[in-house]
């Protein structure tokens, strides 16, 4: 994306998803685990289309695979936009 | 053979949550359709599951998980299995699935493209994601699969899980029947070939009948071997005491006319459980107010069980609640057994027009004792025909 996001920006859209298939907001933080706020593979999935919708970027299902903690999402959809 | 008891019951129905809603309701005549439609109002999907698992589960889902979440509880196992989990099994049966979650993916398709389909559309639509839930809400491990059989679903999936435990597969079932399909696609559909009422009124053997009106909802009921449930003291609903199924090999909708296919299952389900017709003091009639159900089935119902046909009471669910399509059996199970418990038939509402040859005593008005007394045995068949010419047949008993 030409235009910049901010890493708020993205971590905003990350916690509203997150909290949209059901994690506790008392919970997420960037360093809560995926595993710990009950986040799956089919949320991931869900939250790759959200991105892709929001920003255009394709976040591939090894990609997804290695990430483990809310900060690791932020970071790596930061690095494509 | 040793008997399969029915230990837990549960129903989510448009009479209200809970077994004791639907029999009470519809006994004391209370009809739950409005406006041409029978939808679970009362039912909120949170009061059962947490909102991950709500998104996660189509209507027909929440709803047996409500219907099994008071069956497990009832039977006194909704913390631990009384068994191996690798023992306990559960069969549900649906006519149509998520029909709900189909048609927004289809929508999601054409307004905005295949990339946007949710990866929760198939999880969520698939015919087997209720009993999947069950089976993982509840660490049931043993086989666990849905059936399909249209209306005839939940009867089949009863009658499945009394041979589940008879063969010795399984030593607890978790069974019966969920649909959720009160959307513009099925109303159009089912209209489309004239099985809808126009009217919106339900009145099962009535002159003026012009088709089913449609449901929502779920049952769920436990099954035991008798040696179980009595060592482990659990209070007994009843027995199921036996099954029976046909195919009419007819027509993919319409009944075969003269009943035959149906009171082939009637038979059959006298037969499995040793009874003969004379025994039955009250039938649970499909009754969905169709043209050719009603009398179709007045005719097997005379096929099956002679000049005792007349003798007795036969009466539809499906006036106070509306077709639950594949969830129907299940739920008329569990109104059968209550009825039976209370030594009651309950009515056929709506109904004030005879029709010849619809001859029957169809209960109409208000609710009648039963002629068998509080020390007889009190046998009733929950009949259950589906599209397609599936014809199954429950025979149950009082505790």
């Amino acid at each position: 994306m030409s235009t910049a996001v901010s890493e708020e920006q993205i971590e905003k859209l990350v916690v509203e998803s997150l909290e949209t298939f059901g994690a506790d907001p008392d919970e997420i933080t960037r360093e809560a685990t995926f595993e710990a706020l009950d986040i799956d593979s089919l949320d991931l999935a869900e939250l790759s289309q959200i991105v892709h919708e929001r920003y255009g970027v394709e976040l591939k299902g090894s990609d997804v695979a290695a990430v483990k903690t809310v900060d690791d999402a932020v970071r790596l959809i930061a690095g494509r936009v | 053979m040793e008997a399969v008891l029915v230990t837990g019951l549960g129903a989510v129905t448009p009479l209200g949550v809970g077994a004791r809603a639907l029999h009470e309701r519809w006994s004391a005549g209370a009809c739950a359709i409005e406006d041409g439609e029978a939808p679970c109002a009362d039912f909120d999907a949170t009061d059962f599951m947490s909102v991950k698992e709500a998104r996660r589960a189509d209507r027909f889902t929440q709803l047996a998980i409500g219907a099994a979440a008071e069956a497990l509880a009832d039977a006194g196992i909704a913390g631990e299995l009384p068994c191996d989990a690798r023992r306990a099994g559960c069969v549900l049966g649906t006519g149509i699935g998520g029909i709900a979650t189909l048609v927004d993916g289809q929508d999601t398709l054409r307004e905005r493209g295949g990339e946007y389909v949710s990866p929760l559309a198939v999880p969520l639509m698939m015919s087997n994601a209720a009993v999947a839930a069950l089976s993982m809400r509840h660490g049931l491990r043993g086989p666990s699969y849905a059936l399909s059989t249209a209306c005839a679903s939940g009867a089949h999936a009863l009658g499945c899980a009394m041979r589940m435990l008879q063969s010795g597969e399984a030593d607890l079932v978790v069974a019966g029947g969920s649909e959720a399909g009160l959307t513009p696609l099925a109303r159009a559909a089912f209209a489309a070939l004239d099985a809808l009422s126009k009217s919106g009124i339900s009145r099962p053997f009535d002159a003026r009948r012009d088709g089913f009106v449609m449901g929502e909802g779920a049952a769920v009921l436990v099954l035991e071997r008798e040696g179980a449930a009595r060592a482990r003291g659990v209070r007994v609903h009843g027995v199921l005491r036996g099954y029976g199924a046909s195919s009419d090999a007819h027509h993919l909708t319409a009944p075969r006319e003269d009943g035959e296919g149906q009171a082939a299952a009637i038979r059959a389900a006298l037969a499995d459980a040793g009874v003969a017709g004379e025994e039955i003091a009250y039938v649970n009639a499909h009754g969905t107010s169709t043209p050719l159900n009603d009398r179709a089935e007045t005719q097997a119902i005379k096929l099956a069980l002679g000049e005792h046909a007349r003798a007795i009471p036969v009466s539809s669910t499906k006036s106070a609640i509306g077709h639950l399509l594949g969830a129907a059996g299940a739920v008329e199970a569990v109104a059968t057994l209550l009825a039976l418990r209370d030594r009651i038939a309950p009515p056929t509402l709506g109904l004030s027009e005879a029709e010849e040859g619809l001859d029957l005593d169809y209960v109409p008005g208000a609710a009648r004792p039963l002629a068998a007394g509080p020390e007889s045995p009190a046998l009733a068949l929950s009949n259950s025909f589906g599209f397609g010419g599936h014809n199954a047949v429950l025979c149950l008993e009082a505790a």
